[in-house]
């Protein structure tokens, strides 16, 4: 009834084009930007922020940039953690060793140095594809696991590879509380977004998507594969760098390589293949399924035993968590294969002819 | 000298020990194009299963007897491998027929999710022995020429022997038997196998057993070896290059891909490591198997890849 797009007529070029060219859709998109902004910071206490709020926003850039990888130009990459580590341990290098180096600079800088390294390993991709592409990338998730534990220059010496940064502080501003930190990443998080919006929907985007297609195809009727894939992986790299420092500097302040291990490009493959490959909007709604869903089977588990009357201890929780979480993945995938965007479409799709859908 | 032998020949045993997980990839990803990511969580599961029956067999029946009880243990372990592989194909895999390969890799990191929580559930999460009786004590070789001889672990050598069985038996179930014949037809066209009669649902169960089974031998070996505890599951991961190296859909190429990986590792970790800083042995088996793959991008072995618009 109220998201009607009749009568509605696009009179010039700029408005056909325009990102959100139903005033509907702008309108709900500048709503939840102020809200985010706004709002979420008046509401919010300072557990909700750590542990849910400031990963959700850093984990939807990440899993942004993967979806530009997979979704879009379709290169599955195992490796996603790795370039995390990479934008987390170069921006850390970045402040330690350049003095007045802002915060920011380091963060981008850090961003910079993962996508060099990405079209490095990305490099195999132009021979090798499908499946042995992805166990390929996994090349460089061991080996960067392995770099900043063991190369003592990459941290700056301290031992088993831990590292820390004091604080984050933007044009003397310092990102001190929870809400803070989480307004910072938000801030980073709508910029990237809106450049990766314009990019899919840009030159370069149809190239992604053409050598995804059919890459075959795509060299046929004159697209690059070399310029198209490797671009592919530098842009993507240099997202999840940037959410890879982000975590490092914004979220953890201390951290070593263990929190960037395999462990973190499985769940960023799932937030991709979750939230819908090939969709902005679906890699939001699959970073917030996966973090959310652990913290609720996590409080959700020992209530639900009591009410059988079990007592259900720490172990036990959480052998059920990974055993529900597999399932519901799996589930996910028999239901709808193409992830919660194509839900979420679906339902606009119902919401446009509502209430009148004859 | 010796000390090089000595390295090579245990670079070829624990090669032998990963081609017998490699096995299992290559066997479901011939006959279902599904790249099984769970295979580890599956070795994982068929050693805690064999290790728990093996505990627990005695207990309810009252038995000494230590061969009989790992008998029962294993048939037991066999029949719990079969009904993962029915449940996997009944709720998993044919729901998802037709879907995109990155969609079937996901559902299988499920399953193994799926798999490591119930395993653990069922089974228990410490340490458990798996004692079938395999000797410990080292042997020296080739005293004569070598002074001091050439050290191996009778263990490995057992191993390494089990998995060459093995080898040879899958080989001939997939060259002489029906079942075997049905399972290369299904391998090699979906769509035509099924239009001569040949039963899609049943064959990839039987594809999943098998890997089940392969998956209780590595399972039963490994965890003779390092005991039965979560760690396994991450031997998946040690294979992986391996099955890449050979190629996803040749069998030979499993065992030969765990070959060379498995002295890779060894050599390298031995003399070049030390430059280095150590612990070189996981990544440098990928690096290998992606630099391999730069020369030849399907494998050792693989069926040559080919493009058509």
């Amino acid at each position: 009834m109220f998201y009607r797009e009749n009568g509605q007529f696009k009179t010039s070029y700029e408005k056909d084009q325009q990102v959100f060219s139903i005033p509907q859709d702008r309108w709900a998109i500048f709503a939840i930007i102020a809200f985010a902004f706004i709002g979420i910071p008046l509401l919010v206490d300072e557990y909700l922020f750590r542990a849910i709020l400031i990963p959700f926003v850093i984990l939807s850039l990440a899993a942004l940039g993967v979806n530009i990888l997979v979704g879009y130009c379709g290169q599955i990459t195992l490796g996603a953690g790795a370039f995390m580590a990479i934008g987390a341990y170069a921006g850390y290098n970045f402040l330690v060793r350049i003095s007045g180096m802002p915060t920011l600079g380091a963060i981008l800088l850090g961003g910079l140095t993962a996508a060099v390294v990405g079209i490095v390993f990305g490099a195999p991709s132009l021979r090798v594809r499908g499946l042995y592409l992805a166990v390929a990338t996994l090349a460089a998730q061991f080996f960067w696991d392995w770099a900043f534990l063991r190369i003592k220059w990459f941290t700056n010496d301290s031992p088993s590879g831990s590292v820390f940064v004091a604080d984050v502080s933007l044009m003397g501003w310092t990102v001190n509380t929870a809400a803070e930190k989480y307004l910072f990443c938000l801030g980073i998080l709508v910029v990237f977004s809106l450049l990766a919006k314009n990019m899919v929907r840009g030159s370069i985007g149809r190239q992604w998507m053409a050598i995804r297609d059919m890459d075959v195809a795509a060299t046929v009727i004159g697209i690059r594969p070399m310029y198209a894939k490797l671009s592919a992986f530098a842009v993507s790299s240099f997202y999840v760098g940037v959410a890879g420092a982000l975590w490092g500097f914004v979220h953890l302040g201390s951290w070593e390589p263990a929190a960037f291990s395999i462990d973190r490009s499985f769940q960023l493959l799932f937030m991709v293949i979750i939230g819908g490959m090939g969709s902005i909007v679906g890699s939001f709604f699959g970073a917030a399924f996966i973090v959310i869903l652990p913290l609720f089977l996590n409080q959700m588990l020992p209530v639900v035993g009591g009410l059988f009357g079990l007592d259900v201890s720490i172990a036990l929780v959480s052998h059920v968590e990974i055993m529900i979480f597999g399932a519901l993945i799996i589930f996910f995938l028999i239901v709808e294969p193409h992830g919660i965007a194509r839900l979420w479409s679906t339902g606009r799709e119902k919401l446009r002819l509502w209430p009148f859908p004859h | 000298m010796a000390f090089f032998l000595e390295t090579l020949l245990g670079g070829l045993m624990s090669g032998m020990l990963y081609s017998l997980v490699a096995l299992g990839f290559v066997l479901i990803y011939k006959a279902s194009g599904v790249f099984n990511f769970a295979q580890g969580a599956m070795v994982l599961f068929a050693a805690l299963s064999m290790a728990r029956f093996s505990e627990w067999i005695p207990q309810w029946l009252g038995m000494e007897n230590l061969f009989l009880a790992n008998l029962l243990a294993f048939v037991v372990s066999v029949a719990v491998m079969f009904v993962v592989a029915w449940l996997i194909e009944r709720l998993v895999l044919r729901h998802l027929v037709n879907q995109e390969g990155a969609t079937l890799l996901m559902a299988t990191l499920g399953i193994a999710y799926f798999l490591d929580g119930v395993g653990q559930t069922i089974f228990g999460s410490d340490i458990y022995k798996i004692d079938v009786g395999m000797p410990k004590e080292p042997v020296f070789l080739l005293e004569s020429i070598f002074q001091g001889g050439i050290l191996i672990n009778k263990e490995d050598f057992i191993a390494a022997f089990v998995s060459a069985m093995l080898v040879v038996a899958l080989s001939i179930f997939f060259q002489k038997t029906s079942t075997g014949r049905a399972l290369r037809a299904v391998a090699d066209d979906h769509q035509a196998a099924q239009s001569i009669g040949i039963p899609l649902n049943r064959i990839w169960v039987i594809v999943w057993c098998v890997a089940g089974i392969t998956a209780l031998v590595a399972g039963i070996i490994w965890g003779s070896k390092l005991g039965a505890q979560f760690s396994l599951s991450t031997v998946a991961l040690r294979a992986l290059p391996v099955v890449i190296l050979g190629g996803l859909t040749s069998i030979p190429g499993a065992i030969i891909g765990g070959l060379i990986i498995g002295v890779g590792e060894k050599l390298s970790e031995v003399f070049l490591g030390p430059y280095v800083g150590g612990g070189i042995e996981i990544w440098f088996a990928y690096m290998l198997a992606l630099i391999f793959l730069l020369f030849r991008p399907q494998g050792l072995f693989g069926e040559k890849i080919i493009d058509r618009v």
